[in-house]
């Protein structure tokens, strides 16, 4: 075994010792444990906890590798996973926290009908199902280059851990599971990026410093038959990078795993205050990843320009094996670098490997890989445990109880949560091990999907008191065919054929016009049809105040802050 | 009466209702003034949102390309840091200005944990 090997088990096998720890201290006997953690989690851990299960595979692993090709238009990730959460902390988590249940398709079902909720579970499961597939692949790709397990086998490993503890723990086990994944993947995120920027700038604090380095990365970038880095809109024109980052922000806005997580606080208030701390936790590393993915490329372009086929450095060569970096046969002194494989370049590199490889690139002693690999798991494994939930919660709670089984008691509830879990965990390995695309863009058409259907039924049926049950389907199931439709016209993923996209919209994008769709359709079917009954409207008009009204008398606003 | 007056962000032109009539059941004014508070609030904030994002990240990127600080042209500094910062700041100014329209409304919840800062 190589030291690097060495370390990576060391930090694997101790971090998953501690979540099985925790997991185990955290098992619940009842539903309200396994779906919303007793509605118990104090508030810095909620944050924690929401920022783990937020940032996945994709952005710990393939997120400053993306930015890193895209160059200024890698906004689209960045902007558009954090600016989200203004969306979500202003206009929904506070209101479903004072609502108070167990799920997301739940709330849409008391709102509007039950067929609604039947709907809303259906995209539930979709969008959780289409999210979860890229943090099996992204744990897969750990286990296979760290610890020599084919992509197959480590997909069947990472998928056995998760799918052990949140089936044993539930919301519960999951949410304290997340806190200690989120320090572990902050921590092994933060020290190889101060690393590198002190190394390359003499300053160790990363979005400081990169600054330094653009110039030169601007230069070599052109010199090797990349875009300018810094030159906005070189790698998909203005109108996309708008609707992509929108899309990505009213999907966030609209995810059933994030927004169940404000389910959980003990307060109105306190849903409030995890939005802050989330996003504070979720701008560590998302500020952190743009100069994460500047540094790399630089040491990259830098490491193998013009440097002869036979004598390149060798992170080349341990990542070969991976199938993620591939020399050009013909190649004999590298000149040109691409992240695409079709493109003929000398050289091609994967977006994936750059973060789980920068340590190597730049030459970090083996404890930081091994660190850096237990990060990349604790992000695949605490996403894929808040999806499962969503899944499992949706399919017994949403669907099976509701539709099916009405009368049963809350042991047989648990364990139908607990055995759709586990089903939801074998497809997930199926579709592991056969993913569609890339990781981050698997992710990115959840988004869309999200965005198409959640966003517009949760937010009008809060804001607007008129909007009812026909309007809220109408627009869920247009907003859904319409966006599913275009992905599926646009991407040869599905099996289909891939046709160019219509006036320069990606399939990641569509989700901002289906969103769109979605309101419209909604607002005018609801105005066509009757208004909600008297109680929907009570119900509405409650959630909108944190509590009941107390005697005020001037002058009590000082406890205020 | 010392009420505490709002930031400058809810831009209240209007005095903060000092002493709402105890409530008298039926009345629920006071509904219709926290309510249109809140949203007040959240359109200036979503607006500063949409300005600084999608303003001064994509749509004009390119003219603020051209002033370069510390190594970062401008428009992609906000593309890529300046806006994420904003963002976590307007979340917590929200935070802190919902904490304050409770407690003057009556409507804050009385069991606090400490929800940091």
């Amino acid at each position: 075994m190589s030291q690097i090997q060495i370390w990576t088990l060391v930090f694997i096998v101790g971090s998953f010792a501690v979540y099985l720890y925790i997991a185990w201290r955290s098992r619940v006997k009842e539903t309200a444990g396994f779906y919303v953690a007793g509605q118990g989690i104090p508030t810095i851990a909620n944050g924690a906890a929401v920022a783990a299960d937020w940032m996945s595979a994709a952005s710990f692993i393939s997120m400053a590798g993306l930015i890193a090709f895209l160059g200024s238009d890698g906004t689209i990730y960045l902007m558009g996973w954090t600016g989200g959460y203004v969306l979500l902390a202003l206009l929904i988590a506070p209101y479903l926290r004072k609502w108070g249940k167990f799920t997301v398709p739940e709330f849409v079902g008391d709102r509007y009908s039950e067929t609604v909720r039947t709907i809303a579970a259906v995209a539930a499961i979709i969008i959780s199902f289409t999210y979860v597939v890229g943090q099996m692949r992204g744990g897969g790709i750990v286990f296979s280059r760290f610890l020599k397990l084919d992509v197959t086998q480590g997909v069947i490993l990472a998928a056995v851990i998760i799918g052990l503890y949140a089936v044993l723990g539930g919301m519960k086990g999951i949410t304290w599971t997340q806190v200690a994944q989120y320090t572990v993947l902050i921590v092994a995120y933060l020290i190889p990026a101060f690393a590198v920027a002190q190394q390359m700038t003499g300053f160790p604090v990363p979005q400081v410093s990169f600054g330094q380095i653009l110039a030169e990365l601007d230069a070599i970038s052109v010199e090797m038959g990349l875009n300018q880095y810094t030159e906005a809109f070189a790698a998909r024109p203005q109108i996309d990078v708008f609707l992509v980052t929108m899309a990505l922000m009213i999907g966030t806005a609209g995810l059933p795993h994030v927004i169940v997580r404000f389910y959980t606080t003990k307060t109105v208030r306190g849903a409030r205050y995890s939005a802050f701390w989330a996003l504070f936790f979720i701008a560590l590393l998302y500020t952190t990843a743009p100069a994460v993915g500047a540094f790399t490329k630089l040491n990259l372009l830098q490491d193998v320009n013009g440097v002869s086929a036979n004598a390149l450095p060798s992170w080349i060569e341990n990542w070969a094996a991976t199938g993620l970096v591939t020399v050009s046969d013909g190649a004999t002194t590298i000149n040109t670098v691409s992240n695409s494989p079709t493109s003929g370049a000398d050289l091609i590199v994967n977006n994936d490997i750059l973060v789980l490889a920068s340590p190597e690139i730049a030459g970090l002693p083996a404890p930081i890989v091994g660190l850096v690999a237990a990060g990349g798991m604790a992000a695949a494994m605490s996403t894929a445990a808040g999806l499962l939930l969503v899944i499992s919660s949706s399919f017994s709670h949403d669907l099976y109880f509701r539709r099916v089984k009405r009368d049963s008691t809350d042991q047989q509830r648990l364990l139908a949560g607990r055995i759709a879990m586990g089903l939801a965990v074998l497809v997930a390995i199926y579709a592991g091990i056969n993913p569609p695309a890339f990781v981050a863009q698997v992710v990115a058409f959840a988004f869309g999907l999200a965005a198409s259907t959640f966003f517009p039924a949760i937010v009008l049926g809060i804001f607007w008191k008129r909007c009812n049950a026909t309007g809220a389907a109408a627009g869920m199931v247009t907003g859904l065919i319409f966006t599913a439709s275009y992905m599926i016209y646009t991407l040869p993923v599905f099996g289909t054929a891939a046709n160019p996209h219509i006036f320069n919209i990606s399939p990641e994008g569509i989700g901002t016009i289906g969103a769109i769709v979605n309101f419209v359709v909604t607002i005018v079917v609801s105005k066509m049809t009757a208004p909600p009954p008297d109680e929907i409207v009570e119900m509405v008009e409650s959630i909108r105040y944190p509590a009941a009204r107390r005697e005020v008398t001037a002058g009590t606003a000082a406890d205020a802050a | 009466m010392t009420e505490v007056t709002p930031d400058k962000e809810t831009r209240g032109g209007e005095p903060p209702p000092a002493a709402p009539p105890p409530a008298s059941p039926p009345d629920n004014s006071w509904r219709k003034e926290y309510w249109s508070r809140n949203l007040r609030l959240m359109v200036i904030l979503l607006a500063i949102w949409f300005v600084v994002s999608f303003g001064f990240g994509i749509l004009l990127v390119e003219p603020l390309n051209n002033i370069v600080i510390a190594g970062f042209p401008l428009g992609f500094w906000f593309a890529q840091q300046g806006s994420i910062y904003v963002f976590v700041i307007l979340i917590f100014v929200y935070a802190k200005m919902m904490d304050r329209l409770d407690n003057q409304f009556g409507v804050d919840e009385q069991e606090t944990e400490g929800a940091g800062k």
